[in-house]
């Protein structure tokens, strides 16, 4: 096996004098889901930022597709391919459904008349709702809008940061759902998850942080199995 | 009989005057809340930018004259206006290149910009005292008056006259078309909604990929024309005088926060709620409430509210009410 | 203090002496007199922005409010025109602070609902007419007492010093009243909420003739304690030989002598401002306030109450600037409401506090003195220098246009000053410790 297709490598940095990183790897295959876990303030989200360009590392690189993209501004990620969806603040909450998917393509030049219907056959609750203002829907509904924007700059890779954060276990379900069938489309995921247990059962790989650094890394299913896993970060 | 002399006095001496009057707060107010919504603060230049807009626009207009050009029934400076417009543009992108875009890059309080806009204030201020002076200034031209009072009397018979002058209804007019034209861009067109992205939320329209210096400047350029606008028609519906545009920043700021802060919809209804009062307030209902009342209740004083004087006054109250009682504005602007 | 702003210090007050020697004493004094009393005013700003943050742009209205209070302390009672109608105003007055106090407790009283809504339009719109019913024909009967030298109320016949400090209270009852409303909202918002009650004070002093006359004005204010009259002085018989012994004009040294007392007098009110200002600032309260101002999640995290503290120290900071509004008005001797303009009592204060550096009272005495002699000095030379500017042009309307148009110089020269120092030193010359 060769490279993966994203990784972010012996990454070292944090926000501001201290590392939050210390030598983290994640990284996720063409069409996989990878998932990341641990307990809070375990550095998840600051990995996946990290893997998005959003702080500065002070070691390690990031490559996408083979090419080292270390350097590059979140925004020239987006352009090479990156999807990413915020844990909050992840709509434009004043402009309507379909305006949220056009504002996600609006570095895309060609036409995105096929891109939006995909989303929509995805979200069809979106479909009927796109001339409302995306601030009006559920906390569910918002997600898929979140999710469509990001979709919409037709990524290779989608990152999520917590998508599943307050929503309702029945919307989990059917959110992880969604997000399977997005990867069987091709799109490779990375997301990191507060509700390890159900975010290892669909990963194809799982890293479980501690600290900034790599504890566990293995396939889903054998995270799920592995006892120490079990014990100290599923809850037994 | 009365009733249709009341309802005549009543449009000529509020309606009339109120909307034309409301237009313009409203293209004041609009410039106000699309730098608040983009740019993130309260422009204290914007009254002096209106007023740099309108003598460049003057200036222009007797340039104008001196060679002879007239644009028939039209006043003169609605030929200038376009000069007016991209001179304040221009200006304005200078501004924002040396003053503002320094504060941004460090995404500085916005406390710390308001400030920053009284020094602009100051500059634009003393520029246009400099070179057109502070006294008042008329440059009106073209017909006076669209309907007179005496002519309604002689079409409609009745004792009241109903005069609408032209600077009126150039005003509502050249509102209408504005503000079709500025909705129309914000909703229909790539860059009008990338503005409102931006406006709605400033690191999600950047991971959009929108550039956030191509919005500012866009917006600039339409505060600039909206500035204009707004100065050029309430000068020729009443006059030009540094110090008056100065003031205006009250009660467009009312205008502004009633509305919503940020919001432009709200913007528009703001300067139509500010004015309406303000007229309505300081409007003697003696006559109107003559002709309603039988003539043994008609009442011997003016009954006005406030005097003309507490013109002001008005739009504080409004200001004052709308912060105790509904922070957002009607339209739920960017909260407090 | 260290020596780099002892040596400011130094280079301001040769401007001063300076300005003494080339120009005249009597403008030096002149200029140092509005300069410390413009310095004062900077303090009262200096202890709502350089300590909490807060935006005010109303520092003209507070300064009128002040100026109010000296008329109403210490010009000359006028019995008549108290006897037509004095008792009504103030009935009137009450009434209608009574009526907001009721509306006001009704609001509270009343559950949310369309029902509280037309209760309160009842009781404020009802309390409104018979407010301007008892108010109206009795300020009608003030004004028409003597017109042309009255037509007001007149004032207490008290000593000046007096309206200082009713200055302050009243200046701090707007203050409150307005910061009650704004505090707490975005910080825009007390910004332009100011801005509105400055316009609105200077509007109500400039219609309400039986208040302070309007725009007919006070004049003939007495003088504070213990400055002399030029008059007197010329008739003392020990300042005249004083001034013989020394080789001085009479006249002239009068003048000076008067201006010297009013600048001992403002000085040593300065210092007791800045005394008492820097005890604040090192206080634990000081303290507080400095962290609410650093960061006002966090003390708001740790149970600090943020809005009344900043409603605390707004409502300080105004009464200094009422206090010094009062003393700007005795100094006059007269009441011009006609005068207060935002740019030059609004604006020019706050270049004073961001050039001196906020935060800092030392800096923001420096900042009163430099800008208030910058702006002085450019009005009394500004149209010599215009003309030597000009001096090559010929004669013509552009030339006439130029000179005519040197006193707008100044709002530009601030205005690229202000910009200046907050882009290359924000903080101030002086800056805070």
């Amino acid at each position: 096996m060769g490279q993966p297709f994203l990784i972010g490598d012996q990454m070292t940095g944090g926000y501001g004098a201290a590392d939050i990183l210390h030598g983290c790897t994640i990284a996720v295959e063409k069409g996989e889901i990878a998932v990341i876990v641990g307990p809070n303030g375990a550095g998840k989200s600051t990995a996946m930022k990290a893997v998005f360009g959003m702080l500065k590392l002070r070691g390690g690189s990031v490559r996408l597709d083979g090419e080292d993209i270390t350097t590059l501004s979140p925004q020239d990620r987006v352009a090479k391919g990156m999807g990413f969806v915020p844990q909050t603040s992840n709509i434009f909450t004043s402009m309507t459904v379909q305006e949220n998917l056009e504002m996600g393509a609006f570095l895309r030049r060609d036409n995105i008349k096929d891109t939006m219907a995909q989303v929509y056959d995805l979200f069809p609750i979106l479909k009927e709702k796109r001339n409302q203002p995306a601030g009006e829907l559920s906390g569910g509904q918002r997600q898929q809008v979140a999710v469509g924007r990001a979709l919409m700059t037709k990524p290779k890779v989608l990152m999520l940061d917590e998508p599943t954060a307050g929503v309702s276990p029945i919307v989990m379900d059917e959110l992880f759902d969604r997000i399977i069938e997005v990867a069987r489309s091709g799109i490779s995921i990375l997301m990191v998850e507060q509700n390890a247990r159900q975010a290892l059962e669909i990963a194809d790989k799982g890293y479980v942080l501690v600290q900034g650094a790599n504890r566990f890394t293995d396939t889903g299913r054998a995270l799920m199995e592995d006892p120490e896993v079990r014990r100290s970060f599923l809850g037994g | 009989m009365d009733i249709l002399n009341a309802l005549v006095t009543f449009l000529n001496f509020v309606v009339v005057p109120a909307t034309a009057y409301g237009a313009q707060l409203a293209l004041g107010a609009l410039g106000a809340t699309l730098v608040y919504g983009i740019l993130r603060f309260s422009n204290f230049a914007q009254g002096d930018t209106m007023a740099f807009g309108t003598m460049i626009t003057i200036l222009m207009t007797w340039w104008l004259q001196s060679l002879g050009v007239s644009f028939g029934p039209l006043p003169t400076a609605l030929l200038a206006l376009p000069v007016g417009i991209a001179v304040t543009a221009l200006f304005l992108l200078m501004t924002d290149r040396v003053v503002y875009r320094f504060y941004r890059a460090q995404r500085a309080a916005p406390t710390i910009l308001v400030i920053v806009s009284l020094g602009v204030m100051f500059v634009m201020n003393g520029l246009t005292r400099i070179i057109i002076g502070a006294e008042e200034q008329n440059f009106a031209d073209g017909a006076r008056f669209l309907i007179t009072a005496g002519e309604f009397k002689t079409w409609s018979g009745l004792d009241e006259g109903l005069a609408i002058r032209a600077s009126q209804a150039i005003t509502v007019v050249t509102a209408i078309i504005v503000v079709a034209w500025l909705f129309w861009f914000l909703n229909k067109t790539r860059t009008g909604k990338s503005m409102r992205a931006f406006s709605d939320n400033e690191d999600l329209a950047l991971l959009s990929g929108i550039n956030p210096d191509h919005v500012v400047r866009i917006t600039w350029i339409i505060v600039a024309a909206l500035a204009t606008i707004a100065g050029v028609l309430y000068g020729l519906d009443k006059s030009f005088k540094p110090f008056t545009y100065f003031q205006l920043l009250l009660p467009i700021f009312a205008a502004a926060v009633v509305g919503g802060l940020g919001n432009p919809l709200g913007a528009i209804a703001g300067g139509f709620v500010v004015a309406y009062s303000e007229v309505l307030v300081t409007y003697a209902w003696k006559k109107v409430l003559g002709y309603l009342l039988p003539a043994d209740l008609a009442p011997d004083s003016l009954v006005q509210l406030l005097s003309t004087d507490y013109k002001l006054a008005v739009s504080f109250i409004i200001l004052i009410i709308v912060l105790l009682f509904m922070p957002t504005g009607l339209f739920k602007g960017k909260s407090g | 203090m260290n020596t780099r702003n002892l040596i400011l210090f130094a280079l301001v007050g040769v401007l001063y002496i300076a300005t003494g020697m080339f120009q005249s004493w009597n403008l030096a004094l002149n200029i140092l007199n509005i300069g410390l009393l413009s310095a004062i005013m900077a303090l009262g700003v200096n202890m709502q922005w350089g300590f909490a943050g807060l935006f005010n742009t109303g520092i003209m209205g507070f300064a009128a409010l002040g100026g109010l209070a000296v008329v109403l302390v210490s010009a000359p009672p006028e019995p008549g025109g108290w006897a037509m109608g004095g008792w009504g105003i103030l009935t009137g007055l009450a009434f209608g602070a009574a009526v907001i106090a009721f509306a006001t407790w009704l609001y509270r009283r009343l559950g949310k609902g369309p029902v509280r809504t037309l209760v309160l339009f009842a009781v404020l719109g009802g309390g409104y007419f018979a407010y301007r019913a008892i108010l109206d024909p009795a300020t009608a009967a003030v004004e028409s007492f003597n017109p042309a030298v009255a037509g007001n109320i007149g004032g207490l016949g008290l000593p000046s010093l007096l309206a200082w400090p009713l200055g302050g209270v009243m200046a701090a009852i707007a203050a409150w009243a307005i910061g009650k409303i704004a505090l707490g909202l975005r910080s825009d918002y007390l910004a332009i909420a100011t801005l509105g009650i400055a316009e609105i004070i200077i509007v109500v002093m400039k219609s309400e003739d039986w208040l302070a006359r309007g725009v007919k004005n006070m004049i003939g204010l007495p003088r504070p304690w213990p400055v002399p009259y030029e008059v007197d002085l010329q008739q003392t018989p020990a300042f005249l030989e004083w001034a013989a012994n020394w080789g001085f004009d009479p006249a002239a040294a009068s003048s000076i002598l008067v201006k010297l007392v009013y600048a001992l007098l403002f000085g040593t009110i300065l210092l007791g401002v800045i005394w008492l200002s820097e005890k604040a600032l090192n206080s634990p309260w000081g303290r507080m306030m400095r962290s609410i101002r650093d960061n006002e999640v966090a003390a708001e995290a740790m149970g600090k109450d943020v809005t009344r503290r900043h409603l605390q120290v707004f409502v300080i900071g105004s009464a200094v600037i009422g206090f010094a509004g009062a003393m700007m008005t005795s100094m006059d001797g007269q009441l011009t409401p006609g005068t207060y303009n935002p740019l030059r009592f609004t604006f020019l204060i706050w270049v004073m506090v961001i050039v001196g550096g906020s935060g800092n009272n030392w800096g923001a005495v420096l900042g009163g003195l430099l800008i208030g002699w910058l702006w002085l000095i450019v009005e009394s030379l500004g149209p010599g220098v215009m003309q030597m500017l000009t001096l090559g042009l010929g004669e013509g309307p552009l030339k006439a246009h130029l000179i005519e148009s040197a006193p707008h110089m100044r709002l530009l020269t601030l205005g690229v000053i202000l910009l200046l120092v907050l882009r290359f030193s924000p903080r101030g010359l002086i800056p805070e410790k």
